[in-house]
């Protein structure tokens, strides 16, 4: 028999107290842990992404839009830019480098971006199998179409007019796969890319030979119809500190285009999403307190029921100290199973946004090993636990046995 | 004012009284569990009131058996895990083979995996006295052990009391108000 097994029985004994705590603890973590993930990896990605693109330039609209389109590919573009237009820019002595980009096509979900190979190496990517294309029609899969889609090496596709599976098929072109990446963990894993020229051909060839059955006028985007004469939009790159300084504002003002700073908008859109993610976090932390009130209360009443046993125990010997620490390590008990059921629930959750995002957004949230909102919720959790273990344990270490003996 | 008590190894002391001439008060003194506002209470040369806090739960749980009125007992762990927390608060070691034959000799081994409250009142009388002799104290003190009892089970558990704890070599303390007793025991005081 251990301070330790008797912590844990009288647990037990007052299991719906007990479950009761345990819960409100583990909902309190879960959220927490849940939300802090989600956050980090979130972050995580856009900074991945956006990592080295210094300004977007695109068509006039929502420079938020050109952003979330352009550099992470979930949203519809603002429209189509002029191609002399951009060429010009792209020969301007402060830009270092640019990519220029043109979408509006997918296959099964996952968008065909027509680009250069700089937007490879842009991306640090390499090859699992395969090469960059030659020609206009071969493709590049990211790893995760390959892998979803199932494509290998060879393998020919038509590609849709949109965004969604409906729209209407370019079955006058086939693309070809001729590489495949390895995952990068940025948003290159989730496109089909390709030369830029592969996107004129095939809405020319769409143009020339075919009669669009849907009305391209009343399409809710954009992309390269009238090509080769556009583009979708252009990462640019500056040579120093000097470009944010003069290029943005040189764009807006004198060009038909506009020019978005991915470090602004991201972190405005940051701005109005950690509004949400800290009101959950608060909403966490105090169904966490809520939690240890619970565990407070919870040992008071405990206490009151079982001060004879408490007196009993001294009368046998215990020290003051001794159920003191009884005290404690019963609240410190309830709180590691509030913990585990917490980091559990947190853990469900992330499974739960990973399979809805991944099918909704093509964002998968993983976690592997202990996360580091894990390891310093443990403490939390326990220092919850200890003070709420406090006040009861100290009216148990001052409780007058003899009075309590004797009143019983 | 208490009279001078004095109880030898292997001896029952009777201290009769009736309600509020502080038998309980006694009891707490003689436990340790009050100090005395004179005199001094002495257990095999140790002098209780120089114990202080610690030490002197420490001495309690070693040398003092306790058996309560109403047999109370740790309810969410079972009659063996009583005695054996018994022995853990007063500092001893573990001794499996000491508990089964106490529990055996006092007829309760088969009830020792049940819990406090599913024992009969009989049952845990047995119960509270293997606890108290679970750590081989010097001296058992009991408060009215039998004025809840007919005076069949009176003389019963009055005679289970003395063989026991004289039997394991400690003395016997009963502080009553039954009168029961009076002729039971030849040393008895009244207060």
């Amino acid at each position: 028999m251990r301070m330790l097994q008797l912590a844990y029985a009288n647990l037990k004994e007052h299991f719906l107290s007990t479950i009761l705590s345990v819960m409100l603890l583990g909902i309190g973590v879960g959220m927490v842990s849940f939300i802090v993930t989600v956050s980090e990896q979130l972050n995580d990605r856009f900074n991945r992404d956006i990592r080295g693109i210094d300004m977007v330039v695109g068509a006039k609209g929502s420079p938020l839009q050109l952003i979330l389109s352009a550099v992470y590919q979930i949203d519809n573009p603002t429209g189509n830019i002029s191609l002399a237009e951009a060429n010009k820019l792209k020969r301007h002595p402060l830009i270092k480098y640019s990519i220029p980009l043109s979408y509006g096509d997918s296959y099964k979900g996952f968008r065909i971006v027509g680009t250069d190979s700089l937007y490879l190496s842009h991306y640090k990517t390499t090859f699992a199998d395969g090469d960059v294309w030659n020609r206009s029609m071969d493709v590049v899969l990211g790893s995760s179409v390959a892998e979803k889609l199932n494509l290998k090496l060879g393998a020919h596709f038509h590609g849709n007019h949109g965004f969604d599976d409906g729209g209407h098929a370019h079955e006058e072109a086939h693309y070809n796969v001729v590489g495949i990446l390895e995952p990068t963990g940025t948003v290159a894993d989730r496109l089909i890319l390709t030369a830029t020229e592969s996107v004129w051909d095939i809405h020319n060839h769409s143009d020339e030979e075919h009669d669009h059955d849907h009305d391209h006028a009343t399409c809710d985007h954009d992309h390269a119809e009238d090509a080769p004469s556009e583009i979708t939009a252009l990462l640019v790159k500056f040579k120093s500190p000097m470009g944010i300084m003069q290029l943005p504002r040189m764009v807006n003002e004198k060009t038909s285009m506009q020019a978005a700073l991915p470090a602004i908008e991201i972190n405005r859109l940051y701005s109005l999403m950690g509004v949400g993610f800290t009101t959950l976090q608060i909403i966490g932390m105090v169904i966490m307190c809520i939690a240890a009130l619970s565990v407070f209360i919870s040992l008071l009443n405990s206490l009151k029921e079982r001060k004879y046993e408490l007196a009993l125990m001294r009368s046998l010997g215990a020290s003051p100290f001794k159920l003191f620490g009884l005290i404690v390590q019963e609240s410190l008990l309830l709180c590691l199973a509030g913990y585990a059921l917490g980091i559990i629930l947190g853990r469900v959750g992330i499974m739960l946004l990973s399979s809805f995002g991944e099918d909704q957004f093509q964002f998968s949230v993983s976690q592997s090993g202990i996360a580091d909102v894990e390891i310093w919720l443990l403490p939390l959790t326990l220092c919850i636990g200890l003070i709420a273990a406090l006040i009861p344990a100290i009216r148990a270490y001052k409780s007058d046995i003899s009075s309590i003996l004797r009143n019983e | 004012m208490f009279p001078d008590l004095n109880v030898g190894k292997n001896e029952a002391l009777l201290v009769l009284g009736n309600s509020g001439t502080g038998k309980t008060t006694l009891l707490h003194l003689l436990a340790g569990l009050m100090d005395p506002a004179g005199g001094s209470i002495e257990l095999d040369g140790t002098v209780l009131s120089t114990l202080k806090g610690s030490a002197r739960d420490h001495f309690r749980g070693q040398h003092i058996g306790l058996v309560f009125q109403q047999s109370q007992f740790i309810r969410s762990i079972s009659v063996l895990e009583n005695l054996q927390l018994a022995r853990l608060l007063a500092g001893l070691g573990k001794d499996d083979a000491f508990v089964e034959s106490l529990l055996s000799e006092l007829g309760i081994s088969e009830r020792k995996q049940a819990k406090p409250n599913e024992l009969s009142i009989g049952e845990r009388q047995r119960a509270a006295i293997a606890r108290a002799l679970v750590t081989k104290p010097k001296i058992v003190l009991a408060d009215e052990p039998t004025s809840a009892l007919d005076d069949e089970n009176c003389e019963a558990v009055a005679a289970l009391f003395e063989r026991t704890v004289t039997g394991h070599g400690a003395a016997l303390v009963i502080v009553t108000h039954d009168q029961r007793l009076k002729n039971r025991f030849q040393n008895s005081v009244s207060i």
